[in-house]
């Protein structure tokens, strides 16, 4: 399978005035890497405003100008430029909202899914092929002379995901897109991303909830304090959490209530606050002493990954 | 001590259809009570008639055999989804804590408050830091009843388990009630001694 999406040693800082003329950095993202394959679903897990969603941001190149970006996003193996990111965007490369209110309130909804066009015949076209597609997706002609307003939480998640898959995309980012919804409507939401996923096309999910992430996913990157900590696979997600390798991981696992709703203090330290060493130094319970001055790389276990020491050997 | 819905029916002014009808619920301070239904069906409104935010329902609420205080303090105090929402965001957390009580430096490290923290504006920290603000404040010594509306759908497990675990110690040591909105069987089925499906009391 090919690569579709390559993210390498991913770091985002905002340059911010903090009194008079004093700037300092802040490093929200410090090193992300990931990768997705076609066909493939990978979420991104991590808790709200942790800043995961700057990732979506960073590969369809739409980053604040006060943002600094550093490593590497690759495409299908080539490094992506602004310039690139611009081409791809809406076209290869789509973003599927998180909710409805990233739609135009004054604009009809099959308007806003066919988009800006040049002449009558294109617009025919294209017009032809969202109904289609919206079809598929159990929108009947009603719904494209609707306004964002007039849809339920359910038919708008169907309006995002297939104006997304209008263009026939290569990679589908969800930035969030179950949260608020009822269970009904995260399964379908769900099913949506199976379908792409039997379509070839690589999907990157971007979500705090882990319930989904284990759904659909089948890698899952576990995103701590602008790390990504460990990429595991979706069946390590079994059993005590054995298979799992990251302590933070495990404890995540266990702390679900069907697994034991075992506590564990500490919090995740916040951009800024994050010290020299392991992120997670404050709150392990197999910590070395390099841990707290070191930080350690993520290491490569083949269809796996982990940012811990302890592992240094087996990679 | 007794929260009591009787008959309690509602719509908002520009829907066709009553959303709440005839709905009656009793809770109290013995139990733990979990409440289950799905997004849009109007678990939330119910929740701000029993909170008495929402005031013009027909039917009747009461609370140890009296109706909902009309001002001052709320005994029943709602906690909401998003924190952040609930927040001014021009006060220092400090400032939004003392809105509402003094609280100790015991409570602070029981629910996990880092002290560097209260110095920050609200849009300076992660949902699950203000959540525990939000969860803080509500705890008022005045407080007897506490409504988790969907209060840790947004924060990871390991948040999820601590922010439950010291309310619930704070419930059980006052002997306030406690109910527990949410969509997670399985969290309903950890920590509730009941559970009541919203569908099974909504007569629409």
């Amino acid at each position: 399978m090919e690569k579709v999406l390559d993210v390498e040693n991913v770091s985002i800082s905002f340059m911010q005035y903090t009194k008079g003329l004093n700037q300092r950095d802040l490093q929200v993202i410090s090193d992300l890497t990931l990768d997705i394959s076609e066909g493939e679903i990978l979420a991104v897990l991590g808790s709200s405003g942790s800043g995961k969603s700057l990732l979506a941001h960073a590969i369809f190149g739409i980053l604040p100008e006060n943002a600094n970006q550093m490593g590497k996003i690759k495409y299908k193996g080539k490094e992506l430029s602004q310039a690139d990111k611009e081409e791809l965007r809406g076209k290869d490369i789509v973003l599927v909202p998180q909710s409805v209110n990233f739609l135009d309130p004054l604009m009809k909804i099959s308007d806003q899914a066919i988009g800006h066009t040049e002449t009558d015949e294109e617009k025919k076209e294209k017009k032809l092929k969202q109904r289609e597609i919206f079809q598929q997706y159990n929108l009947g002609p009603e719904v494209d002379e609707m306004y964002p307003y007039q849809l339920s939480g359910g038919m708008a998640r169907r309006v995002l995901v297939s104006t997304a898959l209008l263009s026939e995309p290569k990679l589908v980012v969800a930035d969030e897109p179950t949260p608020g919804l009822d269970e009904k409507t995260v399964q379908e939401t769900l099913n949506h991303f199976k379908q792409m996923k039997k379509d070839g096309i690589g999907v990157l999910l971007i979500t705090h909830d882990i319930h989904a992430a284990l759904e659909v996913a089948d890698r899952i990157g576990i995103f701590y304090s602008g790390y990504v900590i460990e990429i595991a696979e979706n069946k390590d997600f079994s059993g005590d959490g054995e298979n799992l390798l990251h302590p933070y991981t495990k404890a995540l696992y266990k702390a679900l209530p069907k697994n034991g709703f075992e506590l564990i203090k500490g919090h995740q330290p916040l951009h800024g606050e994050i010290q020299q060493g392991c992120p997670y130094y404050d709150r392990c319970e197999m910590k070395f002493d390099r841990c707290k001055d070191e930080r350690p790389e993520l290491i490569d276990l083949g269809n796996k990954k982990v940012r811990c020491f302890k592992y240094e050997e087996e990679a | 001590m007794e929260l009591k819905a009787t008959d309690v029916s509602f719509k908002y002014p520009s829907a066709k259809e009553y959303l709440l009808k005839d709905v009656n619920i009793e809770l109290d301070n013995n139990k733990i009570m979990g409440l289950i239904g799905d997004s849009g069906s109007g678990k939330s409104t119910l929740c701000k008639i029993l909170s008495s935010y929402i005031t013009n329902y027909e039917g009747s609420v009461s609370f140890d055999g009296n109706p909902l205080p009309k001002k001052g303090f709320k005994p029943i105090q709602l906690i909401y989804q998003h924190p952040e929402k609930v927040m001014n965001p021009k006060w220092r957390m400090s400032q939004v804590l003392k809105e509402s009580w003094d609280v100790t430096d015991e409570d602070l490290e029981e629910f996990g408050i880092q002290k560097s923290w209260l110095n920050r504006f609200p849009q300076e920290l992660s949902g699950g830091e203000l959540q525990r603000f939000s969860v803080l404040r509500s705890l008022n010594p005045n407080t007897k009843f506490l409504i988790a509306d969907e209060m840790t759908t947004m924060l990871d497990a390991i948040t999820q388990v601590q922010i439950l675990d010291s309310v619930l110690k704070v419930v059980k040591k006052r002997k306030m009630g406690f109910l527990l909105v949410s969509h997670d069987m399985d969290l309903v089925d950890t920590i509730c001694d009941d559970k009541i499906y919203f569908k099974d009391i909504n007569g629409v």
